[in-house]
């Protein structure tokens, strides 16, 4: 099934006056994607999750599922399939009367019989590779059977859309990323749509084939891994989904001319002069050997990088270089080069510039090199 | 001598002194009630019972508080899911209504429903009129009984059902349940051991409510008088054996009730809790 979800706003008046959950926030989401959403706690993920699902009104825009409006539906007339954060299994009946609660409450003219249930369930628990433990009770289970009972639970009435609310936040992590795995095989083997919520950004790049960065009750940004990787919309999309580092510069002359000393200037084609801030994942930054450079601190590493503290005078940044370059820069003083930075004036991305393809051609230029000019307007 | 071997003579002591106490002032008082009831022997006290006005009181106490169970475990169970589940306008207000019960005295109660059926009573006339009888009758008995008892189901369905949240529910309705098969298949089965304990908690607090009665019944025997009330008028006249054997009786039938809600405490106790420690809320 698809969803689309037009301008939607959902304010709550609390004991602290009017507040806004969700602004405006519009999403298209495919007949069989997996979509991810992402953020920090109170972006309003959830929110939007229990929105689509109905379990939450909205106070402006609409949801409409399979082209179908959803205003004024019910949530057990949207047929859609949902796994709560704590599971919220049902205590008192064991596994296989969980799974079968969604067809046990149909009006007996729907309803399977008991045989096709019976079925039904056994075929689910061979899904969620439980297949013995249907007259289990859930306190009798770990969390991560628990978890596939829920999934399961929730596909009992083939729902053909799929909503995870922070599905593996309770699970430890060698658990999480099997189930992961597994949820997404499931996926594509179900034909679903699927829409999860974590505040995990590796695990939402990972499985899912677009990512929704949400702040403060709106969408920041939409799209793939690259996309969210190569252009983050806002310095804030850049830090959420992975460690960076920010320098604060001027563009001047086609030139970016960081503000602290050590950071070699690079060159920006058509970018109007104006204050600007350049981000860098950690591993991008190369070095430059500089007399008059840095010192540099070895403090760690793992996966053949090492890290590196680099002194900048105010404060130090953390970079990341192979293992390999290290006898060539041990003891040397360094330069940073952050050509492969992206850009940003006002809280967003400046345009007309891709920094990875400038990563791969841009050459590092000396500072020696630098026309005197624009050295001059710094 | 050492600091260990001060702490436990101070322990003994404690547990000594709170047996005594325990024993003075919880369990003389039922065994003397019969041992004075079977002063006589099994026989007459026995047969005190077969009084047709000893027989009325049994009826009318096992009336009044089978129906205000009924009345106070349907409302009960509402205020709870209402309190619970939603948040709505002056909701602490109607928590602290719910307990003014325990706080005020039976007796004003009574004379609060005196006040609006009685003769005199704002309602009174009204009521006359309808040939209906609500004080000195057993409306009015009712409804004293009913007050008295109201916040017990409330109070034990709430801090479990506040624990429990709407996750389990929303879950049900997600799944296509009614508003009904939501309340009796998924909130009441999971809150089934508070939801007991609170009816026999009603139970035994009904059986043996004495003031608010005693102001609207108007103490008629064979008609109006509960089990406490029937003992007080036969202790009054000085029938002590049928007084003693009646509060046998009615002590038997409270602690029968307050044993059985242990046993369901306790067996809702084995059962462990719902996973709300796991993952917090986002």
């Amino acid at each position: 099934m698809s969803v689309r979800v037009e301008d939607l706003t959902r304010s709550v008046t609390g004991s602290k006056g009017e507040k806004t959950l969700l602004q405006d926030v519009s999403l298209d989401v495919p007949n069989g994607e997996f979509v991810a959403l992402v953020g920090p706690s109170g972006a309003g993920k959830t929110t939007l999750l229990r929105a689509i699902a109905g379990l939450d009104p909205a106070t402006s825009g609409q949801i409409m599922i399979d082209g179908r409006a959803m205003q004024g539906l019910a949530p057990r007339e949207r047929n859609v399939g949902f796994v709560f954060q704590n599971y919220a299994l049902f205590q008192h009946l064991t596994v296989a009367k969980n799974i079968s609660f969604g067809l046990d409450v149909l009006p007996r003219a729907q309803r399977p019989s008991r045989t096709e249930i019976a079925q039904k369930v056994s075929d689910l628990l061979q899904l969620i590779r439980l297949p013995d433990l249907g007259s289990a009770y859930p306190y009798r289970l770990s969390g991560g059977q628990r978890q596939r009972v829920a999934l399961a639970r929730a596909l009992a009435r083939r729902p053909g859309l799929l909503l995870l609310d922070e599905p593996f936040g309770a699970l430890d992590p060698v658990v999480r990323r099997a189930v992961r795995t597994w949820i997404r095989s499931l996926h594509e083997q179900l034909g679903l749509t699927t829409i999860l919520v974590t505040h995990d950004q590796e695990e939402a790049l990972d499985v899912a084939d677009r990512v929704v960065v949400m702040q403060d009750g709106r969408i920041m940004q939409d799209g793939n891994a690259d996309t969210l990787e190569i252009r983050p919309a806002t310095p804030f999309v850049m830090e959420f989904l992975g460690e960076s580092l920010c320098f604060a510069g001027q563009i001047s002359r086609g030139w970016f001319l960081a503000d602290e000393a050590h950071i070699e200037p690079f060159q920006v084609a058509d970018q109007e002069a104006g204050p600007a801030v350049a981000m860098i994942r950690p591993y991008e930054v190369t070095l430059v050997p500089e007399a008059e450079g840095s010192s540099l601190k070895r403090t760690g590493g793992r996966y053949g990088m090492a890290r590196l503290l680099v002194d900048l005078g105010a404060r130090s940044v953390e970079i990341l270089r192979p293992e390999a370059e290290m006898p060539a820069v041990d003891g040397t003083k360094v330069n940073l080069a952050i050509s492969s930075a992206r850009l940003f004036r006002d809280g967003h991305l400046l345009h007309g510039k891709d920094p990875v393809v400038s990563a791969v051609t841009a050459e590092n230029i000396r500072a020696s090199e630098i026309p005197a000019h624009v050295l001059s307007a710094n | 001598m050492n600091a260990a071997g001060d702490n436990s003579m101070i322990r003994w002591g404690l547990v000594i002194a709170t047996y005594l106490i325990v024993g003075l002032m919880l369990v003389l008082p039922p065994v003397v009630v019969l041992s004075e009831a079977l002063r006589e022997g099994i026989g007459p006290a026995v047969a005190t019972l077969a009084d047709p006005d000893a027989v009325s009181a049994f009826r009318l106490t096992l009336e009044m508080t089978i129906a205000s169970v009924i009345f106070n475990t349907i409302f009960g169970v509402l205020a709870a899911w209402l309190i619970s589940k939603y948040r709505f306008p002056l909701r602490g207000l109607l928590v602290a209504l719910i307990e003014i019960p325990i706080s005020i005295s039976p007796v004003v109660a009574g004379l609060v429903w005196l006040l609006l059926f009685g003769t005199q009573g704002w309602w009174g006339t009204a009521l006359e009129r309808m040939h209906i009888a609500v004080a000195f009758a057993p409306p009015g008995i009712l409804l004293a009984t009913i007050f008295v008892t109201f916040p017990y189901v409330a109070r034990t369905l709430l801090p479990l059902m506040e624990q429990q949240g709407r996750d389990v529910e929303e879950a049900a309705m997600l799944l296509g349940a009614s508003f009904w098969q939501i309340l009796f298949y998924v909130t009441l089965p999971n809150a089934r051991w508070a939801l007991l304990s609170g009816i026999l908690l009603t139970t035994a607090r009904a059986m043996g409510e004495f003031g608010a009665v005693s102001v609207v019944s108007g103490h008629i025997p064979g008609l109006t008088e509960t089990m406490p009330l029937h003992i007080e008028t036969l202790y009054n006249g000085y029938q002590s054996v049928a007084a003693f054997t009646m509060a046998a009786l009615l002590a038997i039938m409270a602690m029968a009730t307050v044993w059985l809600r242990s046993v369901f405490e306790a067996r809702a106790l084995r059962l462990p809790e719902p996973d709300v420690q796991e993952g917090g809320r986002a």
